[in-house]
């Protein structure tokens, strides 16, 4: 019965929301460094690895790089802003980042690996391929002409401390 | 900025930012490509000692500049990679196409 209330306490220490924090900011790109490192900022109250932390930024620079030249089309207006939302949830990180865009029409299709509408932009076609890899739970939710949210929630601390053989780095 | 590239022989060398994002990239493709064409070379050297940080603007960069020069016969090579840059470049499966160092 004890070990009972324990589990019941620790899961609601998991879902309660133990921090919060929002940003919003113009679609430009000059902001995509700014955001990823200020959610990573966010993070280290977690105390996160360094590939953690890599992760994290990685994921928020191709959500928020999406809003920037596919939700707005890379058009520089006052009006064109990115939300990013965290939460941290016990061990829990989530991150939303929303756009007031033009929206995806096929999201199956947009996140197909190497799938791209901008190729003449050297666009790889990544983008939401990296945010799965780089995160548990990626959700994306988008009506055309009703902007864009992408959800992702990572789980920090599954990973144990990795001595960084790069220190000593091979040419 | 201008230091970051250099040709030698026939390799272009790209010393790459710390950060590597969409935002740097328009530049660094630009500059390679005006390399590539002006001085004709026929191999490219990504050198990424400098650098902490690459989404998948990166891959565009790389893959953008492999399709300009493969059709000659040219190379590209990734070098100085440490493990996130590597692990960004296996997943995107450039690991067949770009010696990686």
């Amino acid at each position: 019965m004890v070990c009972k209330m324990i589990e019941i306490v620790n899961w609601k220490q998991g879902t309660e929301i133990k921090n919060e924090m929002q940003l919003e900011f113009r679609a430009i790109s000059d902001n995509e460094a700014f955001a990823r490192t200020a959610v990573a900022a966010f993070v280290a109250q977690l105390n996160p690895t360094l590939e953690e932390i890599s992760d994290i930024k990685t994921a928020v620079s191709e959500a928020v790089t999406n809003s920037i030249i596919h939700g707005y089309e890379g058009e520089n207006s006052e009006e064109n802003r990115v939300w990013v939302h965290c939460f941290i949830k016990g061990d829990v990180l989530e991150v939303e980042i929303r756009d007031n865009g033009v929206g995806i029409g096929d999201i199956d299709r947009a996140m197909e690996p190497l799938f791209t509408t901008k190729p003449e932009l050297e666009r790889s076609g990544m983008g939401f391929s990296f945010m799965e890899a780089f995160m548990d739970d990626l959700e994306v939710l988008s009506e055309p002409g009703q902007g864009t949210t992408v959800h992702m929630v990572k789980k920090l601390g599954t990973m144990p401390w990795i001595a960084d053989a790069d220190e000593a780095r091979i040419f | 900025m201008e230091e970051d590239f250099k040709v030698i022989d026939n390799y272009l060398m790209i010393r790459m930012p710390d950060e590597i994002d969409h935002h740097q990239s328009v530049y660094i493709s630009k500059n390679a490509d005006k390399y590539i064409m002006d001085e004709k070379v026929g191999n490219v050297v990504f050198d990424f000692e400098r650098t902490t940080f690459m989404d998948s603007s990166g891959i565009g960069i790389i893959v953008g500049r492999y399709k300009k020069i493969a059709c000659f016969g040219g190379k590209v090579y990734a070098i100085n990679t440490d493990s996130r840059i590597r692990r960004v470049l296996m997943l995107s499966g450039l690991h067949n196409v770009v010696e990686i160092m």
